[in-house]
């Protein structure tokens, strides 16, 4: 399919060597990257990676540390969006950023608009947005107001947008997660269209099938390291995923797990979901059984919809199909304080805009999960409060200067445990953890990792979301992976190994060489 | 091995004096400090207190019944803020509706009467209602329909006195039975004005009902994150509504205690402008606009500060109509001073002047 033989040898985009630091952290180590035009080239990674940093240091959103950028054989040094527009290097980001209240046309060409007198031109703006839509294939009027399309065909036209520009490089940040299969299709054949014409395409996305459906090369990137170039026929899936997550396998024997599944025969799982599915979340619908004192590991990389499963069990993504049932008995779950009421305990991802109440002091931020389960008018006293704090910072060793210290002045790792705290002061039945040990240090790490055991033991059922293979691998008795928001299996026992779940998250035709 | 990880805490490092500086009540505290100084050095009387008609009167008194309307709406103000981060522009409104509502129920059909057609109670009732009606419409916009507080109390702030003008009939009423003048003047035989004591009493319930209930933590926690709120149980809805209706019923007070210190309900002039005095007194107790966490004692010595200014200004002979110039260098102060631009250039301006004392020293350490 490579119609552009020409510069074949040379990549019309060379990033050597950048190194971009933030105050703690090595966003990008010594990375390099080439892109060629003509090209789809999948920019993959997990969470922390360095995608973004490395996208938005080509763009001229971050000035780099360290390095060089050559385009088309010059060296040039792109200080801001604006220089990399004169570069000609366009991006279009998942959520569209176009205005929704104006016509296609005018999109198109807002800021640049064709004039004849110093007054727009408005015929011929929207005679050359016809000719654009057309050329690009995308059945949209120029008259038509923006927000009269779905979002793929404004992510099209803002793709048309871009190109138009005369852009020789286009990056597309994760432009397929709000899309149906329908509309991803239409935007592959745009992507291939363009290629054709020698446009060089960055392509963000978490979804393995299509960089396989689309792309001609995959850089990966783990911890703002570069892992390697390859090209897509020489990459099985398999061993794209075990790049993408690393694979330290450590001495697994460390912690002792329960793995013996037949000690649940007969038993009435806590939770049991048939057919559960969020409207929200296009999470495939799933059946999912949790018993007492097990801890059930979901693996999948970023955006396989691991999150939004146990959101649509926790009712924070509300469930429109299938079945829940809480110790046999069915049950409606409406909103969070009922899935609270019921059992249920949820550490969310996302710990600063889910989690904390930054402002809120240590203790408050304790308290209020059982708070709120009380209700407003059963308020705990003070000193209650203050017993569970004290209680709780004992126990997780959380180290704070005291109770009424502002949250947000504690470390990531130490935040983490007030929410640990505050969730198991409500003491759940039911625990769902997601991502408990992101981005906090190694020592705290495996604190959590413990209690996590430990809770098990006491007879809690936990459900247990990590990037890491091998934290899950350490705590679990069972994992459920998840592909491209759907569960695709289960795995027990023997199948617990580093092996299998790279295997099942990949996905593919086997093709493990 | 622990140990390593841990970052150092802020709070210890920082020095005494800076965290005076940015404790939610000083800037208040000096402001009132610096007004009441002005007074002592011009007014020689400023404390001095006597008795004229069996009332205890003076400077100070005076200052704080001239503040009660303000202080009562403020109140309501404080929560609306801190959990929407939007403000209430229909509290003025609100308390030209209620006080129409009481009037007409008093003073029946007639304009000017000096006989009850109703329990003065129930009267007090009905008004209280109206503005908890009236907070029940702009709740209802903002927490389900999800408006902008701003926008949806224009609505009322637009309409409102046009509706308290249909209840009255269009007129200006005179409530003369003496009765009517207990709530904003005086009980007969209680030397402090009555007004103090409402608003010193609401100032309490308000107080206790935030602190006794979990209302004032659930207010700052969907002020402060609303998601995260959501997922530990709390029904921010609620929560949003249940401030806004305090806030009606409030000002609905305020309304209440206004007309009656004047013994008429005008409802072009009662509460005219308040909600900006209101607004300004959140502000100024030391309260984030944006919402979150909130402080009832600063928001009260914003509003005792403003009607101090205001009551100092015109005893310096300062014109009703120049008032608002100085209340607008007040403002701009204020947000200045608290805007997070100005904080981080005196940041820099302090870190500047303390890292040229290190380079003397021979240290040129630019990452510290």
């Amino acid at each position: 399919m490579n119609t552009t033989k020409h510069k074949q040898n040379s990549p019309y985009l060379m990033m050597n060597d950048i190194g971009k630091s933030f105050p703690g952290v090595r966003a990008l180590d010594h990375v390099d990257f080439r892109l060629r035009s003509g090209d789809i080239h999948a920019l993959m990674g997990e969470n922390g990676a360095g995608k973004s940093t490395l996208v938005k240091v080509l763009t001229g959103v971050f000035s780099m540390d360290e390095g060089s950028v050559i385009l088309d054989g010059d060296p040039v040094s792109i200080r801001s969006p604006q220089d990399a527009q004169k570069h000609r290097i366009s991006t279009v980001y998942q959520e569209v950023n176009l205005c929704p209240n104006i016509t296609v046309a005018e999109n198109l060409f807002l800021g640049r608009e064709p004039r004849s007198m110093g007054l727009i031109d408005w015929k011929q703006m929207n005679i050359k947005a016809a000719e654009l839509l057309h050329e690009l294939n995308i059945a949209a009027a120029p008259t038509a107001q923006l927000d009269s399309y779905s979002i793929a065909i404004q992510q099209m036209i803002a793709i048309a947008r871009a190109v138009n520009t005369e852009c020789r490089i286009l990056i597309l940040d994760e432009p397929t997660s709000s899309l149906d299969a329908d509309e991803v299709e239409k935007l592959f054949s745009l992507m291939h269209q363009l290629k054709t014409t020698g446009v060089g395409i960055i392509f963000i996305t978490h979804f393995i099938e299509q960089v396989y459906e689309v792309c001609d090369r995959i850089t990966v990137l783990r911890n703002g390291k570069l892992v390697g170039e390859y090209e897509v026929e020489n990459l099985p899936r398999l061993q794209l995923v075990t790049k993408m997550m690393g694979k330290e396998i450590e001495n697994l024997s460390e912690l002792d797990v329960d793995r013996d599944e037949s000690r649940f025969a007969g038993e009435v799982p806590i939770i049991e979901a048939r057919g559960l599915s969020s409207g929200a979340s296009k999470v495939a619908p799933f059946d999912l059984k949790m018993y007492a004192s097990e801890v059930v590991g979901f693996a999948g990389l970023l955006g396989s919809g691991r999150s939004e499963l146990v959101r649509t069990i926790y009712g924070a993504d509300k469930a429109t199909q299938g079945q829940l049932s809480i110790k046999g008995k069915s049950v409606k779950i409406k909103n969070p304080l009922d899935a609270m009421k019921k059992g249920m305990a949820y550490l969310p991802e996302d710990r600063k805009d889910d989690g904390i109440f930054e402002d809120l002091s240590v203790r408050e931020n304790i308290i209020i999960a059982l708070q709120a389960k009380h209700g407003m008018f059963k308020r705990m006293t003070r000193k209650e409060m203050e017993a569970y704090a004290d209680e709780y910072i004992k126990l997780l060793s959380i180290k704070t200067p005291n109770i009424e210290t502002p949250i947000k002045t504690l470390s990531g790792g130490n935040q983490q445990k007030v929410i640990l705290a505050r969730w198991l002061l409500t003491n759940p039945e039911f625990m769902i953890l997601d991502e408990p040990t992101r981005g906090i240090d190694v020592g705290t790490k495996t604190e959590i990792q413990k209690l996590i055991l430990k809770l098990a033991g006491e007879g809690k059922s936990v459900a247990f979301i990590s990037s890491e293979i091998d934290e899950m691998l350490r705590t679990c008795s069972r994992m459920v992976v998840m592909r491209d928001r759907q569960k695709v299996g289960e795995l027990t026992q023997n199948q617990l190994n580093q092996n299998t779940i790279m295997r099942t998250i990949a996905g593919g035709e086997g093709n493990d060489a | 091995m622990r140990n390593t990880e841990i970052k150092p805490v802020k709070i210890d490092s920082e020095p005494f004096f800076k965290r005076l500086l940015s404790h939610r009540l000083t800037f208040s505290l000096v402001v009132l400090l610096v007004v009441v100084v002005q007074n002592i050095i011009t007014t020689p009387d400023f404390f001095k207190i006597s008795m004229t008609n069996g009332l205890i009167s003076g400077y100070i008194p005076n200052i704080l019944d001239e503040a009660s309307e303000l202080v009562i709406v403020t109140l309501g103000m404080t929560l609306v803020i801190a959990v929407s981060g939007g403000v209430d522009l229909s509290v003025g409104a609100i308390m030209a509706i209620a006080a129409s509502f009481c009037g007409l129920l008093l003073n029946g059909a007639e304009y000017r009467t000096d006989v009850f057609h109703n329990p003065y109670i129930l009267a007090l009732f009905v008004g209280l209602l109206g503005g908890g009606l009236c907070g029940v419409f702009n709740g209802f916009l903002v927490s389900r329909l999800k408006i902008q507080p701003m926008i949806a109390t224009l609505i009322l702030f637009t309409a409102g006195r046009s509706i308290a003008k249909q209840i009255t009939h269009g007129q200006t009423i005179y409530i003369m039975n003496p009765v009517y003048k207990w709530l904003g003047v005086q009980i007969p035989g209680v030397p402090i004005r009555t007004t103090i004591l409402i608003s010193i009493a609401i100032i309490i319930l308000v107080t206790l009902v935030t602190k006794l209930t979990s209302l004032g933590l659930y207010i700052q926690s969907v002020g402060i994150n609303g998601s995260a709120s959501r997922l530990v149980g709390l029904n921010s809805r609620a929560i949003k509504f249940m401030a806004f209706v305090i806030c009606g019923v409030l000002a609905g007070a305020a309304g209440l205690v206004g007309s009656s210190s004047v013994g008429s309900v005008n409802s072009g002039e009662l509460g005219l402008s308040i909600e900006m005095d209101a607004i300004l007194a959140v502000a100024l107790g030391g309260n984030d606009l944006f919402g979150g966490k909130f402080s009832i004692a600063g928001a009260v010595i914003g509003a005792y500060t403003i009607q101090a200014i205001t009551t100092t200004l015109y005893a310096m002979n300062v014109r009703a109509d120049q008032l608002n110039v100085f209340k607008a260098v007040i403002i701009i102060v204020i947000i200045v001073a608290s805007s997070d631009v100005f904080k981080e250039k005196i940041k820099r301006f302090t870190r500047h002047l303390f890292s040229k004392n290190m380079s003397l020293g021979g240290l040129s350490d630019e990452r510290q």
